[in-house]
């Protein structure tokens, strides 16, 4: 009820105003889906913050529902009721959304500002729009970390250690999911990077990597949730795991715990937001303005401030400054530094498209045996 | 005799048998309005999602809808074949696409196949982007120049109109065409027709015998569509990707072009349907029976250690002084109150190697440092976390069942000469054996269902059917696979329920009084 008194006394206010008939196209509140915690405070103090003291009618509100994006998404559009106005998704979401028709298709050019410097959007965003709904925010990247303390006087360099159980005794903790873990397995198997998805497509291939991690298997603890990783690496539980880059940063700088990074074969991974379809014309209009401002230069690399994930915009990066609380240089932090990013591996989202819920049944029950 | 016959009439003259109907039926409705409210929630929040979800499992209207001449066209198709179906389904497969990817269906459908025939998806996304680039601009182009009429939309209008019989594929792509554009909003006169249409045409043209039309329009186009560069369809399709020669992808989308499909229920058993009927999943990809098996196992033990733990500790409840009971009443209600996700972090903290449990046994010497026990991530972990929580719903109804049991009987039976143990085994255990009932068939049913303590607590081995059915509706969004594996759980509480009411009898369950 507050909220209809306050269009209403908005829209009134407008009509009477007259010249700014403009910003009568655009709805008042807009509605912001995303991971919760540190990422999504870096979203809202790089972009929601500035643009509300742009723009005071507007009232934001987050929904930490992107871990379940794809399913709420698909629910809302059957139901005739999509609540949502921007979601914050990884890019594999964002293609199932697009070919689920849930994402809207966007002209990049049109929509999203141009670098300062007058290069296009879908230029200056490069090769990272991987679907037609996608606007990509961030880098970040599925890497490892290891407690300093248990891995002796060599720390691992590489990241077939987290096989080497002779040399690293103790537990590691891997995604529950056949995704990165597959690649790893065949990487450390002496698969040349380029050839891992051949290699993947065949019976053969997956065979090869299942043998693979059955080396570890029953080393391994799986984790599901982001947070897992990090838990289990500050109690002593494992000795090395994967996690997202930005969880370990904030293991290592923001509490101080004894673990390092391994960066290396780390796998690149974009998120980035989606429009819904089935937005009304004046939301439509607000979550377009709001997203143009979001993924503008400047607001990409001032959430590096917060977080330590690479802008997207080949423009933001040398924006990167130092973080905001701890005061550290933050681009040796970015998956992207290229001191950090000597050995990548970039994930394949079209091939796991389509390979993703037989290998995932296979990954199953694999586990389950 | 008359005063007898005659109806006994109420004061206002009405019968009083109307005037009682009347009253009584009025009753009713007013009883009717008083639980009207519960019958509609359990109406809407309960039956409705239930009946959903047995549809969604067998519902499988996609590939009908979005490709109908295809599958229209599959049908004359002999699925034996070693090679890839004739030129007449690529032509509805190609007037089909064309219109998916207009309403942006296309992907969906192949997302829908993939769960039957990896790389579907992305043979279908591909294709999407590629099927409104065919050569068939060229029938279009020599078309239009043949005679100018061909560009006009009311030129089709008409002749999808009065030739409908003899141009077939015409009039069926030109209503469908007639549908996408005033979707579009514009209107479909000023359009211009797609390629999609002059393709139909130039099919019909060339099916039709010759010179067999009243229109000379059409009679002039026919001798001259003779003479056109054919284009071949199949072509079109092979140069996006050579996996449209293949018989298997066909066959795949003939086996799921039904409406209906026990696909779902097939895959939630380890099996599958193919063209060759129904088969046996690959070794390496049977998961599901493994999952039933072992949630109805778990769930078992789960009610049995609920049954041990919790039966003395609601003796005691039952027979110490109330102000004694109380206080551990409260301990029995205390995590009852306590958030569910709280609890199961704390077995967390407590169970893992490093974790209290391990520390302590640790410092007394009773485990090595080096063979810490493995207590979480693993079923050990699930069944005692999951018997912590369930505990509760076992406590409460034995409790009340047990403090209806009088006193006097075991005192009674003592009394007579049996030994405390026979008076309790003999006496007092068969009056609980309710409770025991009531609190069993609530656990089971809790545990079968429970999705979160599993996912957190354990590990790989133990997880049950709930986490793939969260798996298949928030990830994977195969929400039919989902919709027949919780249809198949719920069928099996319902016949464990049946079961338990033909051994024990649902009349002897009591949750208190």
């Amino acid at each position: 009820m507050k909220l209809n008194k306050t269009v209403i006394a908005a829209a009134a206010l407008t009509l009477t105003v007259g010249p700014t008939a403009v910003s009568a196209q655009l709805a008042d509140d807009i509605t912001l889906v995303s991971w919760g915690g540190a990422y999504q405070k870096s979203q809202h103090r790089a972009y929601v913050e500035p643009y509300i003291a742009d723009n005071p009618d507007v009232t934001a509100v987050w929904d930490e529902s992107s871990y379940e994006a794809v399913a709420k998404l698909r629910a809302m559009n059957e139901a005739g009721n999509v609540t949502w106005d921007l979601v914050d998704v990884v890019a594999s979401d964002a293609i199932r959304l697009c070919d689920e028709g849930l994402a809207m298709e966007i002209d990049h050019d049109e929509l999203l500002a141009p670098a300062p410097d007058g290069t296009s959007a879908s230029e200056d965003f490069g090769d990272l729009i991987v679907s037609d709904c996608f606007i990509p925010q961030i880098v970040y990247s599925t890497t490892f970390g290891y407690r300093t303390d248990m891995v002796g006087s060599t720390p691992p360099t590489d990241v077939c250690a987290v096989f080497d159980t002779a040399m690293y005794p103790g537990k590691r903790s891997l995604e529950k999911r056949p995704i990165n873990n597959m690649e790893w397995a065949l990487i450390c198997d002496g698969v040349p990077k380029a050839d891992v998805y051949d290699v993947l497509e065949t019976e053969e291939g997956q065979a090869r990597a299942f043998a693979k991690l059955d080396t570890i298997k029953d080393d391994v603890i799986w984790w599901s949730a982001g947070a897992d990783t990090p838990q289990l690496l500050a109690d002593g539980e494992v000795v090395i795991g994967s996690t997202y880059n930005g969880r370990l940063f904030s293991v290592i700088e923001e509490q101080d715990q004894p673990v390092g990074m391994l960066w290396d074969a780390q796998v690149f991974d974009l998120d980035g937001w989606i429009i819904p379809v089935g937005l009304s014309e004046e939301r439509l209009a607000r979550a377009k303005d709001f997203v143009r401002f979001a993924t503008d230069t400047q607001r990409l690399a001032d959430q590096a401030k917060y977080i330590s994930y690479g802008p997207a915009r080949m423009s933001s990066a040398p924006l990167v400054g130092q973080h905001a609380d701890l005061g550290i240089d933050m681009a040796p932090h970015m998956p992207t530094d290229p001191e950090n990013a000597k050995n990548t591996f970039l994930y394949n989202y079209e091939w796991w498209a389509d390979y993703r819920d037989d290998l995932d049944a296979k990954f199953q029950a694999w586990l389950a045996q | 005799m008359t005063a007898i016959d005659s109806p006994v009439l109420t004061a206002d003259g009405t019968p009083l048998k109307a005037s009682l109907r009347r009253a009584l039926r009025r009753e009713k409705a007013r009883a009717f309005l008083l639980v009207a409210p519960l019958l509609l929630f359990v109406l809407l929040t309960f039956i409705a999602p239930i009946a959903d979800m047995l549809f969604r499992s067998v519902e499988n209207g996609i590939v009908h809808d979005t490709i109908p001449r295809t599958v229209q066209a599959l049908r004359n198709w002999d699925p034996e074949e070693s090679g890839p179906p004739g030129d007449d389904v690529f032509e509805a497969f190609y007037t089909d696409m064309v219109f998916a990817v207009e309403r942006k269906s296309h992907t969906r459908l192949g997302s829908r196949l993939n769960y039957e025939r990896t790389g579907l998806a992305s043979l279908f996304r591909k294709s999407g982007r590629r099927v409104g680039k065919f050569d068939t601009k060229d029938y279009a182009d020599a078309f239009k120049t043949l005679d100018p009429a061909w560009e006009d939309a009311a030129t089709w209008d008409v002749l999808a109109g009065s030739e409908a019989a003899s141009l077939p594929r015409t009039a069926s792509a030109h209503a469908t065409w007639l549908e996408a554009v005033q979707a579009d909003g514009s209107d479909p006169l000023e359009g211009e027709p797609w390629d999609v249409l002059y393709a139909a045409l130039y099919a019909d043209l060339m099916q039709a015998p010759a010179g067999g039309f009243e229109n000379p329009l059409l009679n002039g186009a026919q001798s001259a569509a003779a003479g056109f560069e054919p284009v071949s369809l199949r072509e079109q399709f092979a140069a996006i990707d050579e996996d449209w020669l293949d018989p298997q992808v066909w066959r795949t989308i003939r086996t799921y072009a039904g409406r209906y499909t026990p696909g779902y229920f097939l895959n939630s058993v380890d099996l599958k349907l193919t063209a060759d009927g129904v088969q046996y999943r690959d070794e390496g990809d049977r998961i599901y029976i493994l999952l039933f098996g072992r949630t109805l196992y778990m769930s078992l033990v789960i009610t049995i250690s609920c049954i041990l733990l919790g039966y003395p500790v609601a003796f005691l409840l039952a027979n110490l002084p109330l102000r004694t009971a109380n206080i551990l009443m409260i301990l029995v209600l205390l995590p009852f109150w306590t958030s569910l996700l709280v609890r199961t972090s704390s077995w967390k903290v407590l169970l893992q190697q490093q974790g209290v449990i391990n520390d302590i046994l640790v410092a007394l010497r009773i485990v090595d440092d080096a063979s810490r026990l493995i207590l979480i991530n693993n079923q050990t972990g699930t069944i005692i976390a999951m018997t912590h929580i369930l505990l509760p719903f076992m406590i409460l109804p034995l409790y009340s069942v047990m403090k209806t049991i009088p006193p006097s009987y075991v005192r009674a039976a003592k009394s007579l000469g049996a030994t405390d143990w026979t008076a309790f085994w003999r006496v007092y255990f068969p009056n609980s054996v309710p409770g025991i009932g009531a609190g069993s068939v609530l656990v089971f049913i809790l545990a079968i269902g429970y999705y979160i303590t599993p996912e957190l607590v354990g590990g790989t081995r133990g997880v049950f059917i709930s986490n793939r059915i969260a798996y298949h509706i928030s990830s994977s969004l195969n929400w039919g696979l989902a919709a027949a594996l919780g249809t198949i759980l719920l069928f099996a509480v319902l016949i464990l329920y049946w079961t338990y009411d033909r051994i024990v009898g649902i009349d002897n369950v009591k949750l208190g009084g």
